[in-house]
């Protein structure tokens, strides 16, 4: 039981962070924090990854004497993609916000809402 | 010698097109630009198609770099006929977006609006070629993001906010693809479709594996727009610019589609995701509450974009409900319904994407009298609106017929029921729009403030436009005329995702 806890504990964090982000996600009404939100979700896929590609007793995937274990490299290329696709989608949430505001004055979906109908 | 480059020029072409054409600046060049990329698309996949018929499915290795380990372009039917369907849309609406944009969009950002459309088309032909998880998924966040981006174009405030809600729906549904593609990882260390599809059986018992697929489905749910994950859609198409709105529902959804049906069948296989998920009974009842609920809400509309949209819901139904019957049949009505629902959604919005040029709404309120007026563009409205209907010799009845014969292969009498009256209820939203249009006597004075005098005479969309919409219009008669061309395509294409995997049809 605590291996499992103990042993497992950055997948604690990815459930956790994963959690936390979709419920910022959803129960916010503001623009911004959902774009918080997002990102922590995001992030905890990152972690996810990273996680999986970690090897007991490995190191940094170099091919050289002495090095029988390393760390898989192919997840670590991949989260660098994510988080390219996660910068961007960031930056065009904040962009859209930003045009939002111009156009409503508001970045509070409620009201928001209310100046729609 | 360029032949066997040509799966990757199906992409880079966009890919590098996109750039240049944001240089351009110019906003007819820049039209020039996409328009050519468009149909240099359509052409390859043209040929491509006519290969992939020829000689049978073609593996491209990107970089020289070998199948399972490098990135694998792989095109197989399906992969050609929807690459047909997206660059053969976006070769259409283009030729129509040069006026439209021109009136919806600012002169100074058009050239970046065409360099979004540009990134679209990428994204979508990259999803529909790569024969690898994590490219499929790069792809899908390219074209996701320029789709929203090409939505906040719209002129209405409200726009933004759709292009917003559609941004974190959709990320989430990409998040939750990741995620799956993880565990699918972690489980066989490979990230090739044909090579997960070999290792997946030797774990498909263990919870990784349906977690994983519980990921993906709910994912790819969400780009679909399946009831009851659509509510981003309406919006989105209702506030997009028009062209994008008609480019949108031939393509966007068609290849989300496509990505079902490749991780349903090829990754995971028929068997797996049917006999031991038991998927096809929530796909069925999904499918099926997403083709009643999309046109009842859509009678009560009276933007007729919005209409459009809930109708596009349940005909996003009509073609998971054919998935969900996992037999040859169902798997054709499906494809073909792609094709099909490309050609008449694509010619509804850019008929109403050409009301909105000359009257500047597409208020059901704003189009009476409008059978006079334009005469051109409604006839081609009211064609497409049969075709959507599914009566005979249009493409929309070809769609229905295999629907309906394969619901009664396999005894669902009940579903043929749903799709009855779905369909009347398609008639009656679409009679709505011809008795406003040919019944109701014009109004005095339109929204925008044209004198009477000009209301009585013929106001015409231009030629650039009409001449996109009537191509259309003319394809969904041909292919409900003759439909041995996309029947025979969509069959073969059956065939291979049941086909390739021995153990699906019988289980089922």
């Amino acid at each position: 039981m605590l291996t499992t806890t103990l042993g497992l504990f950055n997948y604690w964090i990815v459930i956790v962070l994963m959690m936390l982000g979709l419920y910022a996600v959803i129960a916010s009404r503001n623009l911004i924090k959902k774009i918080i939100g997002l990102n922590i979700f995001q992030t905890s896929v990152f972690i996810f990854y990273i996680s999986m590609a970690k090897l007991e007793g490995g190191t940094a995937p170099i091919l050289a004497e002495g090095i029988p274990h390393y760390a898989n490299p192919l997840p670590h290329v991949l989260i660098l993609t994510a988080i390219v696709v996660s910068v961007a989608t960031t930056a065009l949430g904040l962009a859209l916000i930003l045009r939002i505001r111009e156009a409503y004055d508001s970045v509070e979906e409620d009201e928001i809402q209310r100046l729609d109908e | 010698m360029i032949k066997e480059h040509l799966p990757v020029l199906q992409v880079i072409i966009p890919l590098i097109a996109a750039p240049v054409c944001m240089l351009a600046y110019r906003p007819k060049l820049a039209w020039l630009i996409a328009t050519a990329v468009s149909w240099t698309a359509f052409i390859i996949a043209s040929i491509l198609l006519i290969t992939v018929r020829e000689t049978g499915t073609l593996s491209y290795a990107l970089g020289g770099w070998a199948a399972p380990w490098g990135i694998e372009y792989r095109v197989d039917t399906i992969s050609a006929f929807v690459l047909l369907i997206v660059a053969g849309i976006s070769a259409v609406t283009i030729l129509f977006a040069r006026k439209s944009v021109e009136r919806e969009i600012e002169p100074d950002r058009i050239y970046l609006f065409y360099t979004a459309w540009v990134l679209c088309l990428t994204g979508l032909l990259g999803i529909a070629i790569t024969g690898d998880v994590f490219n499929l998924f790069v792809f899908l966040e390219i074209s996701s993001l320029s789709t929203y981006a090409l939505i906040a174009f719209g002129s209405d405030r409200r726009a933004l906010i759709a292009a917003y809600r559609y941004l974190v729906m959709g990320t989430i549904g990409a998040t939750f693809i990741v995620i799956g593609i993880g565990f699918l990882y972690a489980m066989t260390g490979t990230l090739n479709m044909l090579d997960l599809a070999e290792r997946l059986p030797s774990v498909s018992n263990t919870r990784t594996i349906a977690v994983a697929f519980a990921f993906m489905t709910v994912g790819i749910s969400l780009k679909v727009a399946l009831f009851p994950l659509h509510a981003w859609l309406p919006n989105a198409y209702t506030y997009a610019p028009s062209a994008v709105s008609a480019l949108l529902a031939g393509t966007a959804s068609k290849v989300g589609v496509y990505i079902l049906l490749r991780f349903l069948f090829t990754v995971f296989g028929g068997g797996f995701a049917f006999d031991t998920m038991v998927l096809n009974g929530i796909l069925l009842v999904l499918a099926l509450l997403a083709i009643l609920s999309g046109p009842l809400i859509a009678v009560f509309q009276t933007n007729l974009k919005r209409m459009l949209a809930y109708s596009s819901v349940a005909q996003i139904g009509y073609t998971v409900l054919g998935v969900s019957l996992a037999s040859i049949t169902g798997l054709t009505a499906s494809i073909v319904h792609l094709f099909n629902h490309a050609l008449i959604k694509t010619v509804l919005f850019m008929a109403l994407g050409a009301v909105f040029y000359r009257i500047g709404s597409v208020s059901i309120t704003e189009i009476n009298g409008l059978g006079r007026r334009m005469p051109w563009t409604m006839a081609a409205f009211v064609a497409g609106g049969l075709s959507l209907i599914g009566v005979p010799m249009t493409a929309g009845f070809i769609s229905k017929w295999y629907l309906i014969s394969a619901s009664l292969e396999k005894g669902l009498w009940p579903v043929v029921v749903v799709i009855i009256i779905a369909s009347l209820l398609a008639v009656v939203y679409v009679w709505r729009v011809v008795e406003a249009a040919y019944f109701q006597p014009a109004a005095e004075k339109s929204s925008t403030g044209v004198t009477d005098t000009v209301i009585k005479g013929r106001e015409e969309a231009p030629l650039g436009m009409l001449i996109p919409i009537w191509a259309l219009v003319a394809a969904n008669i041909y292919f409900g005329l003759d439909a041995s061309l996309t029947t025979g395509v969509a069959r073969q294409a059956a065939e291979t995702l049941l086909g390739g995997l021995s153990l699906t049809v019988w289980g089922g």
